[in-house]
Order: structure tokens, then C-alpha cells, then sequence
């Protein structure tokens, strides 16, 4: 998977299963960033996802007895995070919330394709203030099937595989739904760059 | 965009492109319409841009130290120093 999963390789599952805090220490420290990242991500909120990561681990410490080792450890944490920042997206909805921006509709994605060169852009200006505002706002605006697995995948760098097993869901499901993430993504981004680009000239 | 077979092609593959999981034959075919399309050109380019951008934010993102702390609070690690780290 990457670095986080060779280290946790290291990690000692007996001491884990028998609860020792030292090697439960390693773990948390291996996972914090990732989680909270993830948990961040999902659901956009600093103190959300501050929560989310505390719930986690909490319950990843409870469970690591019942954690057989058949599916990796990384996979494991993740699917519980995913699950916490799922629910708490969930329980937003009810009271009309604002804060979760959701397209809808998976199928009306990507019907229109925005052309504009803004590769090319230094990378001081693609990633200033006003540049990383316009990157959460996007990723804010997909759909959250679509946001789960370009976190997964894209961002914690899971592979297609890994993100289909995390999130319960088949493979040719991760595929399509991460084209659909990173065309809508580009989409959004092309559309502010014309934007900006504009205000410049 | 004026889209062509090639180009509506290229969009169905391009997470496969980007990935670089293509066959040989179809890479090649990609390769030689993106060679001849500059719309697929800019599209890939800001494809990968986007991803990029999205890395290069990700690994500035870290959780907070006093969330940190709370968090090894929570979880009674109190005094449990990991390697490496002080807390």
C-alpha cells in the first residue's frame, strides 16, 4: 500500500491482542495522520474529524482482539474510520444541515468538458490561499460515494483493490466511481482556473 | 469539446492511463490521439494536475497538536511515549 503499510507490518499483532500499551501507542501514532486526514476529507471539519479520529481509535483498540489478521491492519482501520466519518455525515442530514454538499446524481456527472490549459500554472499560485480554498470546496461538492473512494485511493493511496474491500464495494465499482471523482474534480477546478485566469488579463 | 471516438476513448481510459495500467496496444493508441488532439492533451495534463495538487495539499494536512494531545488522553496512553516522538 505504501509506507504507512510497511510499518505496520513491524508492529507486533500479539502484543496488540494482548494489550500492550506501548505497541498500541505505535499503532495510534502510525494511524493518527491517516485517520485524521481521511476523517477530515469526508466530512470537512476540523473538529469532526478531531472526534472521528478519537472514535476510531477507541474502537480499534476494543476490537483488536476480534482483528484476525486475514485482511491487513491498514484495511482494517480504515474501513472503522471511513465507517465513523460515514455516520457522521449521516447524522448531519436530518437537521437540514448545510454542510454537506452532495451532487446527487452520479450519472449526470461529466457531461461537460471545460477546456482550459492551467497545468502550467506555477504551483505558488495553483496552491495559495485562495487556490486551496477552491481544493476543498471541490472535493466538498462530490457526491460521497465519490469522495470516499478518491480519499481512499487517490489521497491515502490505497489500491483499487484495497479501496474496493474497505469500502465494501466491487472493484469495477471503484473504478468507475474514482474516473467519475477525478473528472468532476478537473471539471470544477478547470472551471474556477478560467475563472481566475480571467481576473488576471 | 468536439468529441471523437478517440477522444470519448481516451476519457473511458483515463484513470487507466493515469494509472498506468493500460495494455501495451491501447497505450500506444492513446498515446498516438493524444500526440494528434490537443484537447485529450489538456484534459490529461489537468487530470494529473488536479491529483497533484490534492498529494501536495494532503501532506501539508497533519492533525493538530492539541488534538494530538487530547487524543493520547483519551485513549490512556498518558505516559506511553512512541519511538521517536515526544509527545
Amino acid at each position: 500500500m505504501n509506507e504507512i503499510n510497511i510499518k505496520a507490518e513491524k508492529l507486533s499483532l500479539d502484543a496488540l491482542w494482548t494489550g500492550d500499551k506501548a505497541e498500541i501507542a505505535i499503532l495510534v501514532e502510525i494511524f493518527m495522520d491517516p485517520v485524521y486526514r481521511l476523517a477530515l476529507r469526508m466530512t470537512g471539519s476540523e473538529q469532526d474529524a478531531e472526534d472521528i479520529t478519537q472514535e476510531t481509535f477507541i474502537k480499534v483498540i476494543k476490537s483488536l482482539p476480534d482483528f484476525e489478521g486475514r485482511s491487513q491492519l491498514a484495511t482494517w482501520i480504515y474501513r472503522i474510520a471511513m465507517n465513523e466519518s460515514l455516520m457522521n455525515l449521516r447524522r448531519r442530514k436530518p437537521a437540514g444541515s448545510t454542510v454537506e454538499i452532495d451532487a446527487g446524481n452520479e450519472e449526470e456527472d461529466s457531461a461537460e468538458i471545460e477546456i482550459i490549459d492551467w497545468a502550467a500554472q506555477p504551483e505558488a499560485e495553483l496552491l495559495d490561499s485562495e487556490g486551496k480554498q477552491q481544493l476543498d470546496l471541490a472535493i466538498a461538492r462530490l457526491p460521497e460515494s465519490m469522495r470516499s473512494v478518491f480519499t481512499l485511493r487517490d489521497l491515502q493511496g490505497l489500491s483499487i483493490e484495497e479501496t474496493a474491500s474497505v469500502l465494501g464495494i466491487s472493484i469495477p465499482n471503484v473504478k468507475t466511481r474514482l474516473l467519475r471523482a477525478r473528472l468532476k474534480l478537473r471539471q470544477d477546478l478547470s472551471l474556477y482556473h478560467r475563472e481566475r485566469l480571467g481576473r488576471s488579463d | 469539446m468536439g468529441q471523437t471516438t478517440e477522444c470519448q476513448k481516451l476519457l473511458g481510459e483515463l484513470s487507466n492511463l493515469i494509472d498506468g495500467t493500460l495494455s501495451p496496444e491501447l497505450c500506444s493508441e492513446l498515446e498516438a490521439h493524444l500526440k494528434e488532439c490537443t484537447n485529450c492533451r489538456i484534459v490529461v495534463n489537468t487530470t494529473r494536475k488536479t491529483i497533484d495538487l490534492y498529494h501536495v495539499e494532503e501532506s501539508q494536512m497533519g492533525m493538530p497538536e492539541p488534538a494530538r494531545e487530547k487524543l493520547w488522553k483519551r485513549l490512556e496512553l498518558g505516559d506511553i511515549t512512541p519511538r521517536g516522538k515526544s509527545m
